[in-house]
């Protein structure tokens, strides 16, 4: 009270002083010093975004502006100046196609098991130690499964003989299975936050269990679910090297398609030697020549970051949303 | 727990008092019920078939490796060089150590001043603004850091402050920054965790004998804290060795290297010789033991990145125990 008081009648200065003597007279240095060195490191993590933004647009922007939409369509060539990553675009569509129909029904179905229906014991315990464990996997170890068992499996599908039989159905299956564990993860989380009452009273006016995940849990755990979804889809997109493992082309590519619609959506796709978004930024950004390795790459970036930053933003912006919504 | 039931008692029609309610309820509804559940179940399964197949995959040809090479190729040798016999292992260990060591230099820091000042200094409003950043940083694909190392770092901060001629190609100082740039949210988030689980009574106590923000930070949150922190620094060290593409692209070595301990110099980390070899398939298979040491790489890195998940999501669940 005497604070107030004293700070209401003689103004901003008066309030400073007695702050300043129950401080003891001094400000405290060193803890701004230690407020400020921490603050400034995150502003070292804002900087390097900036930077990696600014130098990014700075260096493939160029490409766009000089060839606009032939970058797009245009297929891999040696020529820097007729190299386009159509075929990238194609890979990569598909790649977050298989993550859709794969991961997304396969990965909410096990998470309602171990929140909705497993028994407390070692077997559940088991499965979610292994779901953890498989979330910490090195991407590039997940190429190796790919290699050794989806290209074996789906070998009788190829179109192509010999070394070269790794095809995109493969390569999405391999990363389909790289992001099941987050959506697991991410969708289990959304149905834990789904309050108990809600269920209650469902099972109270007789609904099953199958009909209370359904009408209850379901749509209140949609948006963490689709966030989560949203999230592992990004991932898959930008992650390059278990496709590499898998046999991605890291060079030329003949064969498959242009950019017409018709092409694009053609499951044949599926069955051919493939590249994707990521494996394009790698191998021009891996040539000597600098047309490649700063333009190229950079352009290539832009249009992979394009995507998947608008991905990332809806499920950030919906998370907040709903935490919103909910906290209020 | 018996939720399958509903009762079906008598509809309006017989009004008369029922001799019997059967109450298992609808057959159809009962047949989905243990349908759906069984679905669910074997969703839930998959996960561990697909822990079994990456194990079958990694010794089923990692084993061909064991049982052919001659292993004074991989110990005695220091070039990795699949294409010529050569498998120095420990060529590429030390390399993985220096990468990921540098990139620890980077992240521990700023990954856990960050945390500590979204959660112990930033009001709700800047919080809400500067931690979407970290967020956006998390969700940068490891390429696009990649080309950033080999086109921005290495020729702009480890040329400018090594000397140019360390800039002009990537190096493992380079791949490491770029490394740790990436592991720095994963830092920043996973103490961010452990602090906010430092319940707000010891703060306040520590407030209430007339300790300052700074004191009750370092002596008492932080203390507190501690094993959450370490579970941070363990599961960056783990996301560092098994990164790939950074040290692909900006590590400054091609398809073989020499046993090199030289930061500043080029040098294929476990998962940049597995990447190199993989484009290289189409020339090397067949070519001696190249294919089955990828899978040989590969057993060790997968063992190497289990045990210190294992180790940090123990610190993790640690946390969670006693508060």
């Amino acid at each position: 009270m005497a604070l107030t008081t004293i700070s209401s009648s003689g103004g901003p200065t008066a309030r400073a002083q007695v702050e300043a003597a129950l401080r003891g007279e001094r400000t405290d240095v060193r803890g701004r010093i230690f407020e400020v060195a921490l603050l400034s490191s995150l502003f070292v993590s804002l900087l390097i975004l900036a930077i990696l933004i600014f130098r990014i647009i700075g260096d493939g922007a160029s490409v766009y502006t000089d060839r606009g939409v032939d970058f797009l369509e245009g297929r891999l060539s040696s020529d820097e100046t007729k190299a386009g990553i159509s075929q990238g675009l194609i890979g990569s569509l598909w790649i977050a196609v298989g993550v859709v129909v794969i991961s997304l029904p396969l990965g909410i179905a096990a998470a309602i098991y171990l929140e909705e229906y497993a028994p407390r014991n070692r077997l559940t315990r088991f499965i979610e130690l292994n779901i953890r464990n498989l979330a910490g996997v090195p991407s590039v170890v997940y190429g190796l499964l790919g290699l050794a068992i989806f290209v074996e499996a789906l070998n009788g599908f190829s179109s192509s003989e010999g070394a070269s039989r790794s095809t995109l159905a493969a390569a999405a299956v391999t990363l389909a299975v790289l992001v099941l564990p987050v959506v697991i993860i991410t969708t289990a989380e959304a149905i834990r936050a789904v309050p108990s009452t809600l269920r209650e009273g469902a099972y109270g006016v007789g609904a099953t269990r199958w009909e209370v995940i359904r009408t209850q849990v379901l749509p209140y755990a949609a948006p963490g679910i689709l966030t989560g979804a949203l999230l592992s889809i990004a991932r898959a997109v930008g992650e390059a090297a278990p496709i590499i493992v898998v046999g991605a082309v890291t060079g030329l590519l003949g064969g498959t398609g242009g950019l017409a619609p018709g092409d694009v959506f053609n499951p044949d796709n599926l069955f051919h030697r493939f590249t994707a978004m990521p494996v394009v930024v790698t191998t021009w950004a891996k040539q000597p020549e600098e047309a490649f390795k700063i333009h190229n790459a950079a352009a290539a970036i832009i249009a992979m970051m394009v995507f998947i930053v608008v991905i990332n933003s809806i499920a950030i912006v919906l998370r907040n949303r709903f935490e919103k919504k909910r906290s209020a | 727990m018996a939720v399958g039931t509903s009762a079906t008692v008598g509809g309006p029609g017989d009004a008369g008092a029922p001799a019997r309610v059967d109450l298992s309820g609808d057959p159809r509804r009962q047949r989905r019920e243990r349908a759906m559940g069984g679905l669910f179940f074997v969703a839930a399964l998959a996960s561990l078939a697909i822990s079994l197949l990456i194990l079958i995959s990694l010794f089923s040809n990692g084993w061909d490796f064991f049982s052919n090479v001659i292993w004074a190729n991989v110990f005695s040798s220091d070039v990795w060089s699949p294409r010529s016999d050569s498998y120095s292992i420990t060529t590429l260990l030390v390399a993985s150590l220096i990468v990921t060591g540098i990139a620890m230099v980077v992240a521990v820091p700023l990954g856990l001043c960050s945390a500590v000042y979204l959660s112990e200094y930033a009001r709700p409003r800047i919080r809400q603004t500067l931690k979407p950043i970290l967020e956006v940083l998390a969700g940068i694909p490891s390429v696009v850091i990649g080309v950033f190392a080999l086109t921005f770092i290495a020729p702009e901060v480890v040329g400018r402050v090594f000397g140019e001629e360390h800039g002009r190609t990537g190096s493992m100082m380079a791949a490491g920054i770029g490394v740790g740039i990436l592991a720095i949210p994963l830092v920043a988030s996973v103490s961010e965790d452990a602090l906010a689980a430092v319940p707000g009574t010891l703060r306040e106590a520590s407030a209430g004998l007339g300790a300052r923000r700074m004191h009750t930070t370092i002596r008492v949150v932080l203390p507190a804290a501690v094993s959450g922190i370490v579970a941070a620094v363990i599961l960056a060290v783990s996301r560092a060795i098994g990164e790939t593409m950074v040290v692909f692209i900006a590590g400054g070595a091609a398809d073989s290297a020499r046993f090199e301990s030289n930061p500043l110099e080029g040098s294929l980390t476990m998962t940049a010789a597995m990447a190199s070899l993989a484009t290289g398939t189409d020339q090397v298979r067949g070519a001696g033991l190249a294919v089955a040491s990828l899978y040989f790489v590969g057993v060790i890195l997968f063992f190497f990145t289990l045990g210190l998940n294992m180790l940090g999501n123990r610190f993790v669940r640690r946390v969670r125990q006693v508060y």
